[in-house]
């Protein structure tokens, strides 16, 4: 186990986003809208990794991504809620609430009737979504610039308005995610993973590490979902659509389930391969981008992460560092 | 049973079959705090049936077993487990990616029912705890190992180790020496029992084993129950038990009989 502590976790957290906050200043504007976006994804990303490290993979995260985004365009729209930060809030919770009743049930699951179970429920709300008039139904509709603290900014000031917030957030939740990986649960989720039995006989419930893993995958697969409808400015079924999906799957098996910080290295390389690929190969560049993925999986089945955690130092028996 | 030596466990009347394949027929069976209980038995006679009826993978179709005067007959695993039972496996059922440290704080934070989203696994006094037990059995020099780089013996120890973290005051272990070398069997029990004896606190742990080693049983239980087919056959002291004619017939073999008799 690689050797964390919060105190370390918080400072790293936080110098990645002044660092993060200052390439926003220098950078192009589409390449801070692209990171935006990036971002955003990233963080359902790091829900599905949370649910890797308890052995589950689940395939229906747009059912997530989408709550999230409909809550904060919803709220935007109909109840002239702007500030960006209580948008990302109240697709976070919605998510969240949303999961809540088929947490318990999709815990019992794991492999493909897992990642089918989730897969059907995103489905099920790209059904609804589709046929609800009241929800913009196939078309979606748009949301305009939001605030922060009672600030409008002008339409040059928010590209960079939304990085700075998009930046803080993921910052935070990875910070959150690395803190949460190293409790108590984070390693009984580890156990679960290698021997539920165990787990089991030696007292605690599976069930309950699954379900609780399974929420704050929402919880964070909601702001993900706020997010980029605030980035993009429109919101339609298509995030609840299953190729959605799986583009937050292969984002997380190509991070692997031993690091967090993985998570957003892979993003930005599963983009510039892909940019990359249909600059180059216009016509098939999806066989380059499965090509790639095929090529990580044969020589990295445990992801980005697991090279990375080889070159940080190991935890000692000593316990956390200080 | 004397209210010195009272009665921690009572199986009563239990049932289990598998089909047509009858596991356990009208158990009933009571064991004492403190004793050193060694169920015997060939293959399919009915003992780690019994053992997963007490610490609940299996339910019994009828019967009752008491905890301390506790009905726990339909409870799941992990409550039983709570409630001070734990066990160990034939096959031991370790986190083979963890390492053994790992293994031990998984175990140790299961049954302390710790499930903090913020505290560290790892903070130093649950360390400190986890360590202990493993240098009780002999094992400290491989926290920092991944368990599957490690032989089976060790695996054996390790996962008498994880149940022993919860302090239970009742422990099964299922075959603690299958699977080691003759010349390591007795090494390997001594070392089990002196960590149980040295980690007790002034409180007795029951302890029952399934064992097919006579010379391990001999030496190690204080009553013996060997079963046949689903049924117990014999209860008693190891000498009588071993010399009992049911026993030496459908258990021991006549082998061991003769060996005896030869000495």
């Amino acid at each position: 186990m690689i050797a964390f502590s919060a105190r370390r976790v918080s400072l790293v957290g936080a110098l990645v986003f002044l660092v993060l906050l200052g390439l926003g200043l220098v950078l192009p504007k589409w390449l801070v809208f692209l990171s935006t976006i990036a971002l955003s994804n990233g963080l359902v990303s790091l829900g599905i990794v949370l649910m890797m490290r308890c052995g589950a993979v689940p395939f229906g995260q747009g059912l997530v991504f989408a709550a999230g985004g409909y809550a904060a365009a919803l709220l935007f729209n109909r109840l002239g809620i702007t500030d960006v930060l209580a948008l990302c809030l109240a697709g976070g919770v919605t998510a969240f609430l949303i999961a809540l009743p088929f947490a318990p049930l999709l815990a019992r699951y794991r492999g493909i009737f897992f990642a089918m179970l989730t897969l059907a429920l995103s489905m099920v709300l790209y059904g609804i979504l589709m046929k609800s008039d009241a929800l913009g139904g196939s078309d979606g509709f748009n949301v305009t610039r939001p605030t922060l603290f009672g600030f409008k900014p002008q339409a040059a000031q928010s590209t960079l308005l939304l990085w700075g917030v998009t930046a803080g957030i993921s910052c935070l939740m990875a910070a959150l995610a690395r803190v949460y990986c190293d409790s108590t649960r984070g390693l009984l989720s580890l156990a679960v993973r290698e021997n539920e039995l165990r787990v089991e006989y030696l007292g605690m419930s599976v069930v309950n590490l699954v379900a609780w893993n399974y929420l704050l995958a929402a919880f964070v697969g909601g702001l993900g979902g706020a997010l980029s409808v605030l980035a993009l400015g429109h919101i339609d079924p298509q995030f609840s659509y299953w190729t959605t999906s799986g583009e937050f799957v292969f984002v997380a098996i190509l991070a692997g389930h031993q690091s967090v910080t993985a998570v957003f290295v892979s993003l930005l390389l599963l983009e510039l391969v892909r940019s990359f690929s249909s600059a180059y190969f216009p016509n098939t560049w999806q066989l380059a981008l499965g090509i790639f993925l095929l090529l990580v999986i044969r020589f990295l089945p445990d992801g980005l992460g697991s090279q990375m955690y080889r070159l940080l130092p190991q935890r000692t028996t000593k316990g956390d560092l200080p | 049973m004397s209210p010195a030596n009272p009665s921690l466990l009572s199986a009563k009347s239990l049932n289990r079959s598998f089909g047509a394949v009858v596991a356990a027929a009208d158990i009933s069976i009571d064991i004492a705090t403190g004793e050193r209980l060694c169920l015997i038995g060939s293959n399919g006679a009915g003992k780690t049936t019994f053992v997963n009826m007490i610490t609940g993978y299996l339910k019994p179709s009828a019967g009752q077993i008491l905890l301390d005067g506790e009905d726990i007959t339909a409870l799941a695993p992990r409550q039983i487990t709570h409630r001070g039972v734990a066990r160990s496996f034939q096959i031991p059922q370790l986190c083979m990616h963890l390492t053994v440290l790992d293994n031990m704080l998984a175990s140790l934070h299961c049954s302390r029912g710790h499930r903090s989203f913020f505290q560290s696994g790892h903070a130093p006094a649950a360390v400190a705890e986890c360590l202990g037990l493993l240098e009780r059995f002999d094992l400290a020099r491989h926290a920092s190992r991944p368990v599957m780089e490690l032989p089976g013996g060790v695996r054996k120890l390790l996962d008498i180790a994880m149940a022993l973290t919860g302090h239970p005051k009742l422990l099964m272990l299922d075959e603690p020496t299958s699977g080691v070398s003759a010349e390591e069997k007795f090494m390997t029990m001594d070392t089990v029992i002196n960590a149980i004896d040295r980690g007790t606190q002034g409180r007795p742990v029951t302890v029952v084993f399934v064992e097919h080693d006579m010379d391990i049983v001999e030496r190690y239980a204080s009553r013996v129950i060997a079963f046949y087919s689903g049924r117990v056959i014999a209860d008693d002291s190891p000498a009588v038990v071993l010399e009992d004619a049911e026993v030496q017939r459908y258990v021991t073999g006549s082998a061991r009989a003769t060996a005896g008799e030869a000495a």
